[in-house]
């Protein structure tokens, strides 16, 4: 197998795995200053799967495909600091408020533009929680897809990889172009290469470039330089982008409250277990 | 995330005190690397937000894997495979998971591929690898054995070697023998140059090798045929690919059973010469000693860091009578002393490594060009003060630590005892620390010329002109006069013209200085961060007291009592 081209998509969510009491806003709505923002984690897996294909594959490259705001700009820089080649960052303000329609609308066209051989991303972020991202881009670019990945390599040029379902574990075989989403079962990115890190903390948007002073940098290491795409570098209609592209509306927030109203005491006998079972499986809590 | 680099805000503190500005200057040569290299820094602000970034994943990798692992590794240790080492599962994770993130080879040159990195971060990392796991930290800290490459070996020994410690190499250094332990210059490994083959030729037994079966091996052999000293020895690379070592046996120690001790036998070895011979032992290996006696101070403060955290931890939660045991005065005196004693072995080790940090960037600079008579003399004061504070940080963190972690199982009362908590197995770690790389016994013996010479006074009368405080100037008063009693003692010591009364007392008389150094230390870090006042307060109370104690001896001892402890 000759050197792939692999775009890594991945996305900067807020930490919602350590949420404290003010996570939340009143009208329901995340509180992202209070929570740091990070790597959505399943994209880190794919970034590793996608790593691991570099080193299988000598002359791949990755690059790191993220939307979002300037500040994203640090998903790209993690990346590299990783081992990932190269970034692109999509921002524009026409894309605020999108849906996963939208961003995945956006995200299928800088992958056209792109052109890679091997789509890889994370199943989901822990913000939406949709799942819907990576396969609506595999829809849109009219690619196979293949979800819950955990492992990938390739066998003559078809891609061969295993998923991890419910039950056990699949393994299927599929030409490229492809779409991949991996999954949080999949082996965890390795962590950042020292060398790596004390290169690309520099690296930096022409945005973030016109506000920083760093001349130094900007002068002697223009090789450390991220790319920024808007709508137009992508060929986007903006009318399929943010609010106006974007037909989910979250109509309402409940908040649950989980509380165990009574407790029902059971024996351990063969009865008592099999008429628990019809009953949760009657009442689908199970099955 | 975990991070035992940033969960401990001392050691950032250690990492940016004042003299650094100065070591990485010298170190980075006044950054010329950053022209030629798009990882070096280009100003002192870079190069330290370059280690606290790399420190940083050292300090991940040390709490998510190394320190998960040290359980499994402890009880699984290292197997010999056909005459070859098996590392323990666990300990092949963390040096794959530490290859991979490209730290290994931190101060060598960047032409070496390494990371150019001064002493004060190299030890921290030292520190945090042992917090996680003592025995691994060893097979982190062989990479020392590049320092002596890079310092004595050919260049072209030097390009065949060192780039190999970046990609995951391991080493070792070959020094001791069934009858060479302590005293090495009875080695007798054979090194015999074979004309034909135009190498040297290695044959014999070393024991008690620490990583024995290593990438890369410094072997300490007699190369000059009839000699029975030191001036015969000379140091060699032996490169395991040449696979003419055979590992005979892996002991079964107490602690740090992660780190594979071998017997190795070596038969017609070919090796590659290191600097000059005759060299071996009375220059390169005493230079890689020093090396290796810091990293046994940052093993023993990392050991040290992590008994007191498991000590701490459980007496808040165990309760007893009512109330958690911390609660007590018994257990909170050991705690907190425990926290001092901790906090000023680290300000000694960091101090310490600043010294060395200076020698070295002079002599590095030294093999470019002459030093001004300035540079000179400043490189011949570092080159004094690493020399004399090295064989101190050894002896005192080694046996604070073995101190500390024997409270931290005290504290747990007879859960201690079982194996089900890690403070067992860091009592057992512990316990080498005061007796590898020369015991404490051989430490005192090193240190005492800072004793007899007045070095350690002459840099205590140092700090004592240092600003302080206005309201912890009660605290510079006591230690002036410990130190005047200390002067006192040493003087009526050495007078009495009797050097095995010197010997007799030369323990007491380091760790009196030692106490006092440490009391500066931690007044001074004070001046950065008024946090360390308590610590300042209850260290020098505690060094007043041990100082007395030690000058009561000395003052009251009768050179005839030396005839009494003789055993005939």
């Amino acid at each position: 197998m000759n050197g792939l081209k692999i775009v890594v998509l991945a996305k900067q969510v807020p930490d919602t795995r350590n949420v404290g009491p003010d996570a939340m806003k009143a009208d329901g709505t995340v509180n992202r200053s209070v929570l740091p923002a990070i790597f959505n984690p399943e994209d880190l897996n794919a970034l590793e799967q996608a790593l691991r294909l570099k080193e299988m594959y000598p002359g791949t490259t990755v690059t790191v495909l993220t939307m979002g705001p300037g500040r994203a700009a640090e998903i790209i820089r993690e990346g590299l600091y990783r081992g990932a080649d190269d970034g692109v960052l999509l921002t524009d303000r026409a894309f605020a408020g999108s849906d996963t329609l939208a961003t995945s609308y956006a995200l299928a066209l800088a992958v056209r533009k792109l052109a890679p051989d091997l789509v890889i991303g994370g199943r989901q972020a822990i913000d939406g929680d949709t799942a819907q991202v990576g396969p609506q881009v595999a829809e849109k670019l009219g690619w196979p897809q293949v979800t819950y990945a955990e492992e990938m390599h390739f066998e003559k040029e078809k891609l061969i990889i295993r998923r991890r379902l419910e039950r056990g574990v699949e393994t299927v075989s599929s030409p490229l172009p492809l779409v991949v989403t991996v999954n949080g079962t999949a082996p965890a990115c390795r962590y950042r290469h020292a060398r790596l890190v004390m290169r690309y903390k520099y690296a930096r948007t022409d945005t973030e470039l016109q506000t920083e002073s760093s001349d130094y940098i900007a002068g002697s290491r223009p090789s450390v330089k991220i790319t920024e795409w808007g709508i137009d570098a992508i060929g986007a209609d903006p009318e399929q982008l943010g609010l106006s592209g974007s037909p989910t509306k979250v109509k309402e927030i409940d908040n649950v409250i989980l509380q165990a109203k009574e407790a029902r005491h059971l024996t351990a006998s063969d009865k008592d277990i099999e008429s628990l079972v019809k009953e949760l499986l009657e009442s689908h809590t199970i099955g | 995330m975990a991070n035992f680099y940033t969960d401990n805000k001392d050691l950032r503190f250690h990492l940016t005190h004042p003299l650094m500005e100065k070591i990485v200057r010298l170190k980075e040569m006044d950054y010329r690397d950053r022209d030629h290299y798009d990882y070096a820094p280009h100003d002192f602000e870079d190069a330290m937000d370059n280690y606290e970034k790399v420190l940083e994943i050292i300090g991940a990798i040390c709490a998510d894997v190394i320190a998960p692992n040290a359980e499994d590794v402890d009880h699984e240790g290292p197997q010999i495979v056909d005459g070859r080492v098996r590392y323990a599962r666990g300990t092949q994770e963390n040096h794959e998971a530490l290859t991979r993130a490209g730290v290994i080879g931190m101060n060598f040159p960047r032409r070496f591929d390494g990371l150019n990195f001064p002493m004060v971060p190299y030890v921290m990392a030292a520190e945090l690898v042992s917090r996680a796991d003592a025995g691994f930290a060893n097979i982190w800290g062989l990479q020392d054995c590049g320092e002596t490459i890079l310092e004595f070996a050919s260049e072209d020994i030097r390009e065949e070697f060192l780039p190999r410690f970046n990609k995951g190499a391991t080493a070792a250094m070959d020094l001791t023998e069934p009858d060479a332990g302590s005293d090495l210059q009875a080695v007798q490994l054979k090194a015999h140059y074979n004309e034909e083959k135009g190498t040297w030729m290695l044959n014999g037994v070393k024991r008690f090798i620490t990583n024995g079966d290593a990438e890369i091996s410094l072997v300490l052999a007699r190369s000059e045929e009839g000699t029975t000293d030191g001036r015969g020895l000379s140091l060699f690379v032996y490169d395991k690919s040449e696979g003419a070592v055979k590992v005979r046996r892996i002991e079964n120690k107490m602690g740090i059973k992660g780190s594979p001790t071998c017997e190795l036998v070596f038969r017609n070895a070919p090796a590659k010469l290191i600097g000059e011979r005759r060299m071996g032992l009375i220059k390169y290996v005493m230079s890689l000693m020093n090396g290796a006696r810091l990293g046994v101070g940052a093993q023993s403060v990392g050991i040290a860091q992590a008994a007191y955290e498991e000590a701490a931890r459980y007496a808040s939660q165990r309760k007893q009578f009512g109330k958690t045991i911390d609660q007590f005065p018994a257990i909170y005196e050991m705690l907190t002393l425990m926290r001092v004693r901790v906090e000023a072995m680290r300000s000694l080790l960091y101090e310490t490594a600043r010294f060395v940090d200076i020698y070295k960037a002079w002599s590095f600079i030294a093999t470019e060009r002459p030093l001004t008579k300035e540079e000179r003399e400043d490189m011949k004061t570092y080159t004094r003060l690493a020399d004399i504070f090295t064989p101190m940080v050894k002896l005192i963190s080694s046996e604070w630590c073995n101190i500390i972690a024997y409270d931290a199982l005290q504290v747990h009362g007879g859960a201690g005892f079982i194996k089900d908590f890690p403070v067992e197995r860091l009592y057992r770690d512990a316990r080498i620390t005061s007796i590898y790389e020369g015991t404490s016994q051989l430490q005192v013996v090193a240190a005492i010329r800072g004793v007899t010479t007045g070095g350690y006074l002459a840099q205590i009368r140092e700090y004592e002109k240092r600003d302080v405080r206005p309201e912890l100037e009660h605290l510079r008063r006591r230690l002036v006069t410990l130190t005047d009693d200390f002067e006192k003692r040493v003087a009526a010591v050495v007078s009495a013209g009797n050097n095995e009364l010197t010997d007799f007392h030369s323990r007491r008389m380091v760790e009196m200085a030692a106490n006092i150094i440490m009391g500066y230390l931690l007044l001074h870090d004070t001046q950065r961060d008024s946090g360390y006042a308590s610590s300042a307060e209850l260290f020098t109370s505690v060094a007043v007291s041990e100082n007395n104690m030690r000058s009561g001896y000395i003052a009251g001892f009768e050179e005839k009592e030396l005839g009494l402890f003789k055993v005939s």
